[in-house]
């Protein structure tokens, strides 16, 4: 029923949107890659010159590279895990008939608006600390040593953290979705005799596949990009303990002012999302059309 | 029909879920008493939970000391301003899609949805250069500009699905009472998308108030919302947790309010329509 005349007209009002995008994907991609073949350092000055592939060489040849990956791969799996089988328990918990829903409700929601840097020195300072955290006090009531959590274990400290933060998103989309399961075929399957197990097996979880994957691909994509969780705990410390992929480059670039290197492993990185957003996509674009 | 349960079944799920929601929420209730406690109870071993001397002396402290109220007014700043600008943006945009969708409109979404998965750092190195050279570096207005365009596509999807919710026969109703595309506008359209574009907003002003990598990494002193504030306190300076947590508990409380409020529209923004 759309005239030519509306046509053109919201082609003109979707332009602004599409155009500001497209800009900012191109323009500074371009020069991520750009600078990723030049020795280019903010520290030494002289010309720019043309480096070939030697800063990817170097950037893929660290040994920090094998572990950053490594790390981001397990701190990603790890929340994920956590706030997945998590989310899934809770949310069957609480969409259960209780006195006070609204209010526990309230609580579990509560750490998502938290901003990062304000959750992760909580923690670190206030719950961690081998001294004067409640972890250490725990450990020692219970006659325990305390445990250095941050030096001794960083990357499952910054796990715990996040997990901490993602949670509630993971429970309260799950609980959405548990609402809106249709209660009938429940209580046909309890009249026929379906066990809790069965029913949880046959009847919950292929209802909730559609939006445990949401919460997989949503959250894999805020996930790869964890910072401030780092710089305010660690420092991607010790060592490079608790480096991942997006910290590595943030020390190359600004704090080494290595612009080349730095960029070059931006792009490796964000080749790297590429690849997990291809095998995301097609898997929510599956799920979505059913 | 509601399941009938036994009141012993109710009791003891809500005893369950109580216990697991006061420890999920503990640690922001531990932020928030310790910002009421002294120095000395705050550290105390075995911790004090409620009985201490309570006091406002932090919160006075942090004030003075530290010019809360500019970074306060920063967050206020850059959270509102990236949401309007790209609400301003995004408007017309889902408009669009929404009521004169056309073949390539889901290639459109989709293809929004897609820039979302760049990471950031990928464009780290130039975007600061970039700042660096033309002065953006440390100022609200940069920060404005680089979250308005990592939320756009957030924000044109949540309210390409409210408009899409809004039915194409009450547009025909109207024009069939005689009404111009400009009453149609004000007086139909308008009001049904308001609930939608409100809720838009709150949830992105949500994210923008917390987003830590660009606020982080280009700001100093000048432009440093309460993200980068608080960072501030992972020095040494954090170890006084009494001033550390008055200064987190009012950084999150306005956020924890306004949150509470947007939890359905949460699920629906942060899930791009896929789950209601």
């Amino acid at each position: 029923m759309a005239t030519q005349h509306s046509r053109s007209a919201a082609r003109l009002m979707i332009s602004p949107a599409v155009l500001l995008l497209l800009g900012w994907m191109i323009v500074p991609l371009a020069m991520t890659v750009w600078f990723s073949f030049l020795n280019y350092n903010l520290l030494q000055p002289g010309p720019r010159t043309f480096a070939g592939f030697s800063n990817y060489y170097y950037f893929l040849t660290d040994p920090a590279f094998f572990t950053a990956i490594w790390n981001t791969l397990v701190l990603v799996l790890g929340v994920l895990a956590i706030t997945t089988v998590g989310g899934v328990l809770l949310a069957l918990l609480l969409d259960q008939p209780m006195w006070g829903q609204g209010i526990v409700r309230i609580l579990v929601i509560a750490p998502f608006f938290v901003m990062p840097t304000v959750s992760a020195l909580v923690w670190k300072n206030m719950f961690m600390n081998p001294v004067n955290g409640i972890f250490a006090w725990i450990a020692e009531a219970l006659g325990l040593q305390p445990f250095d959590f941050l030096s001794q274990a960083p990357l499952f400290s910054i796990i715990l953290i996040v997990a901490w933060q993602w949670l509630p998103f993971a429970t309260l989309i799950l609980l959405t979705a548990l609402q809106s399961l249709d209660s009938e075929q429940m209580e046909a399957a309890e009249m026929d005799g379906a066990s809790a197990l069965a029913r949880f097996f046959y009847i919950t979880i292929p209802h909730l596949t559609r939006s445990i994957t949401v919460v997989i691909l949503i959250q894999t994509i805020f996930l790869l990009g964890v910072f401030a969780e780092i710089l305010v705990t660690t420092n991607g410390g010790p060592g490079t303990a608790s480096t991942n992929l997006t910290y590595l480059v943030y020390g190359q670039s600004l704090l080494q002012y290595d612009v080349g290197g730095g960029s070059a492993g931006g792009i490796v990185a964000v080749i790297l999302a590429n690849i997990v957003a291809i095998f995301l996509m097609r898997m929510i674009g599956k799920n979505l059309e059913n | 029909m509601a399941r009938r349960v036994t009141p012993a079944r109710k009791a003891t799920v809500t005893a369950a879920a109580w216990a697991l929601g006061l420890l999920i929420f503990f640690p922001i209730l531990w932020t928030i008493l310790t910002s009421f406690k002294s120095e000395g109870d705050a550290v105390a071993i075995p911790p004090k939970f409620l009985f201490f001397d309570w006091t406002l002396e932090n919160y006075a402290v942090v004030n003075q000391r530290s010019d809360y109220l500019l970074h306060f007014w920063n967050s206020v700043v850059i959270s509102f301003g990236s949401t309007f600008a790209g609400l301003l943006i995004a408007i017309p945009a889902a408009w669009a899609m929404a009521f004169v969708p056309g073949r390539k409109t889901k290639d459109v979404l989709m293809w929004m949805l897609s820039t979302k998965m760049m990471p950031s750092v990928g464009v780290l190195v130039p975007i600061y250069l970039l700042f660096r050279n033309t002065g953006l570096l440390d100022t609200r207005i940069g920060l404005v500009i680089i979250l308005t365009l990592i939320d756009l596509p957030i924000i044109v999807w949540m309210l390409y699905t409210y408009f899409k919710e809004i039915p194409g026969e009450i547009l025909e109703a109207a024009r069939m009472d005689g009404a111009g595309l400009r009453d149609e506008i004000i007086h139909v359209l308008t009001p049904m998308a308001v609930p939608g574009i409100a809720s838009t907003l709150l949830l992105n002003v949500i994210l923008a108030w917390n987003e830590a990598f660009w606020t982080l990494n280009l700001t100093a002193a000048k432009a440093a919302p309460l993200t980068a504030f608080i960072a501030s306190y992972s020095s040494p300076e954090g170890l006084f947790y009494a001033k550390l947590s008055a200064a987190s508990t009012m950084a999150i409380a306005p956020i924890l309010i306004l949150g509470w409020f947007s939890q359905k529209q949460l699920v629906r923004g942060l899930t791009f329509g896929a789950v209601k």
